[in-house]
């Protein structure tokens, strides 16, 4: 254990961004019956579903925080709002202090290029119909960043080296390009207009093994290189564990475990972190005989009563039917939201 | 389990050759496929995207269309090469004692008719049977794959299910007619960890109690180890790499089943750059001369500049191809 008491106090980490009881709600679309009710003039009303529930959490300059969770259990709705591509229902995002939903001006410059995301389908999110260099020098254009041809030629050159793509490929279209090429083109984009943060949103989760294991290189690689700080969403927990520093666990909605990499591996808090943790297919399991979790997550539009994973949890007692457990903090930096920790 | 090799084979492929032509001209996608199949066993077949592991499945079951061709081999079951067959004896064979488990279930499901109409078509293509008896054998059959409410699903439509529930739907299918051999395509990759743990646990029983052989098509070797008795390694287009789990895992005789071993995250500590191949798998029309690793090889030399190594064995059913294959001592 370190002792913090003689650390300097410049060695803790800046909050570069917080989230505080953010939500989003979706209007669920009507089924046929509903929307025949709305024609003869009887709208029932169509319910929401919550795909973000109340999450607090902060990330700190320089840190690789990992968000892991199954399926629709609300990833990219999380990293789509703190990068402002959609606007919360509910609850604040705060980038460097301000609030990004009420900012302005140059506040509101450095947030849209200080924060850059990276998508899982590197094809579907360039356009095919520009060249590689145009792709690149875009954001630059935009954003009134480079207008000299020169500058921004050397500038897409600069980005092209440093993901590992060689200048010529400039004058090429995305489809010429590999998965794991466009994965770089992507990235390349994102860097060109030198952002301090990067949500990486299941960003190797389309590409083979042998190009995955280049990718998280390359992200290792720019990390150290241009001091990064990333949300890293995946549902890999072998590449969490490698890449983030510190990992937020999301079941419907909700962060119900976060804590430092090392000790979310080591000894899981939460049964559905522990449950996750078992199911990591690996080489080193061979011909295995393991009992896999029952069941499904549940349909946001329906949430279980009281604890969300109850239906699912070996775990669950009639209290966790009843009662939806608050998240307490069971050691310094680890969260925990479960019945089973409420005795500490 | 005692090793499949000594059991009876039930599928041998022999020289499996299958072409896509284009307008410059006719392009290998597997080049000449040499594998057996023995009884009950698993056999994991992986290799990066566009290896050639998909078209090998269909190139089995002859299910491959224009711009395909499948231009030279045989495939034996039960003593007599499907290739020779007529199209309506295939097709009967198809989906009876030998079935295929696709990728995405939307290709194999109907969107227009019911689980139940799906899963009764399928039984009375290969044999009658009254309704009562069919309805008991598909609810069955679902109860088998781990789906609950059965009786219910059996009057839903396939969008009315989730990901992972199509998938047990498509495996219940290809359960029905207790087939010899299933060829399972990346049945799970589309799913996320936990219902993929969950469908890996079913089909490791499903498979043990029915004593089908089972081919498991997938890019994970993590998924596969799982699963497998034994593993073959695909790449462009050439088994480089076949052996017991154990043997290919453990001691790597290819230089691309190393580097996949070590690409995965796990061996080094957190942090640190991971070992990776350099490059990336060769487009069909654009196989490098002599060995197509060469150029992603790190042991490469002249030798595999020049010629294409030729299939080894240690005449046990382990196969490299290799010029300069990892020894033992290297390997451990
Ligand atoms: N624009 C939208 N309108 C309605 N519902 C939506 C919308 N976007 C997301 N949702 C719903 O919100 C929930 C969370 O979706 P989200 O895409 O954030 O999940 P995710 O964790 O990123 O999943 P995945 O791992 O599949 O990418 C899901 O139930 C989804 O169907
Ligand atoms: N219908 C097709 N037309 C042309 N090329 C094809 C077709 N199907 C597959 N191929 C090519 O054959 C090679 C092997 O493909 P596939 O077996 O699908 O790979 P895998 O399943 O290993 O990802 C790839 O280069 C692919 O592009
Ligand atoms: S609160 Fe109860 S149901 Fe929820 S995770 Fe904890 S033990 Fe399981
Ligand atoms: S034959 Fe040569 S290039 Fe090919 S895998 Fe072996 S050592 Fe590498
Ligand atoms: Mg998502
Ligand atoms: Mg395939």
């Amino acid at each position: 254990m370190l002792d913090t008491t003689t650390q300097a106090p410049d060695a803790v980490p800046e909050t570069v961004m917080e989230l505080r009881g953010l939500e989003r709600e979706f209007a669920r679309k009507p089924v046929l019956a509903e929307r025949l009710m709305k024609l003869v003039g009887k709208a029932p009303d169509t319910p929401s579903l919550k795909a973000v529930r109340s999450v607090d959490f902060a990330i700190r300059e320089g840190e690789v925080l990992g968000l892991v969770g199954e399926s629709g259990c609300g990833k990219s709705t999380l990293g789509r709002m703190i990068t402002g591509i959609i606007p919360p229902t509910g609850g604040a995002v705060t980038y460097q202090g301000a609030d990004i939903s009420a900012m302005k001006g140059q506040a509101l410059k450095d947030f849209t290029l200080g924060v850059q995301m990276i998508f899982q389908d590197p094809y579907a999110s360039l356009n095919p119909r520009q060249r590689v260099g145009e792709i690149l020098a875009e954001p630059l254009r935009v954003h009134g960043l480079a207008t000299d041809k020169a500058d921004i030629r050397r500038r897409v050159d600069a980005a092209l080296t440093e993901v590992g793509l060689d200048t010529s490929y400039r004058d090429r279209y995305p489809h010429q390009f590999s998965g794991g090429q466009r994965q770089r083109i992507g990235i390349a984009r994102a860097l060109i207009v030198e952002p301090s943060f990067l949500v990486c949103d299941e960003p190797i989760a389309a590409l083979d093994v042998s190009i995955q294991a280049q990718v998280i290189n390359l992200f290792l690689a720019l990390r150290a290189k241009r001091n990064l700080t990333y949300l890293f969403i995946s549902h890999d927990l072998s590449v969490v564990r490698h890449i983030a520093d510190r990992v937020a666990i999301m079941y419907l909605g909700k962060i119900v475990e976060m804590a430092p990499a090392q000790e979310i591996f080591a000894n899981p808090a939460h049964p559905y972190t522990r449950t996750l943790l078992e199911q990591i297919p690996s080489v080193k399991n061979r011909k295995r005989h393991f009992e896999a979790v029952k069941g499904e997550i549940p349909s946001p539009h329906k949430p279980p009563s009281g604890c969300a994973f109850h239906p699912r949890c070996p775990m669950a007692t009639a209290r966790c039917r009843a009662e939806a457990p608050v998240t307490r903090e069971i050691a310094p930096g680890r969260t925990v939201s479960c019945h089973l920790h409420d005795a500490n | 389990m005692t090793d499949p090799r000594t059991r009876k084979p039930v599928l041998e492929v022999e020289g499996l050759q299958t072409v896509f032509h284009d307008l410059e001209g006719a392009w290998p996608a597997i080049n000449a496929l040499d594998l057996t199949i023995y009884e009950g066993e698993v056999l994991g077949l992986v290799g990066e995207s566009g290896s050639g592991k998909s078209v090998a499945g269909f190139s089995i079951l002859g299910l491959i269309d224009t711009p395909g061709e499948i231009t030279a081999g045989r495939v034996l079951f039960q003593g007599k090469d499907l290739r020779e067959m007529d199209e309506e004896s295939l097709r009967k064979l198809r989906g009876a004692d030998l079935s295929m488990i696709f990728q995405d279930p939307l290709t194999t499901l109907n969107p227009v008719l019911t689980i139940g109409e799906q899963m009764g078509e399928a039984i009375t293509e290969h044999g009658q049977a009254d309704a009562e008896a069919l309805r008991r054998r598909c609810i069955d059959t679902l109860t088998k794959v781990g789906i609950t409410s059965p009786e219910e699903r059996l009057s839903q439509y396939p969008h009315e299910l989730s990901g992972g529930m199509r998938q047990r739907v498509v495996i219940a299918i290809a359960l029905l007619n207790s087939p010899k051999v299933i060829i399972a395509d990346e049945p799970t990759t589309a799913l996320d960890v936990t219902i993929q743990s969950q469908i890996i646990a079913e089909m490791q029983r499903l498979q043990h109690d029915s004593g089908a052989a089972l081919i498991w098509i997938s890019h994970d070797l993590g998924v596969v180890a799982e699963l497998a008795d034994r593993i073959a390694v695909m790449y462009a287009g050439d088994i480089v790499e076949i052996g017991t789990t154990d043997e290919v895992l453990d001691r790597p005789r290819h230089p691309y089943t190393r580097g996949l071993l070590d690409s995965v995250p796990g061996d080094v500590p957190p942090g640190e750059p991971l070992r990776q191949i350099e490059g990336s798998a060769p487009p069909l029309n654009a196989r490098p001369f002599g060995c197509p690793f060469h150029p992603r090889c790190a042991q490469a030399t002249d030798l595999c500049r020049s010629s294409d190594p030729a299939p080894q064995g240690d005449g046990a059913g382990r196969i490299w191809r290799c010029h300069h294959p990892i020894t033992a001592q290297e390997a451990a």
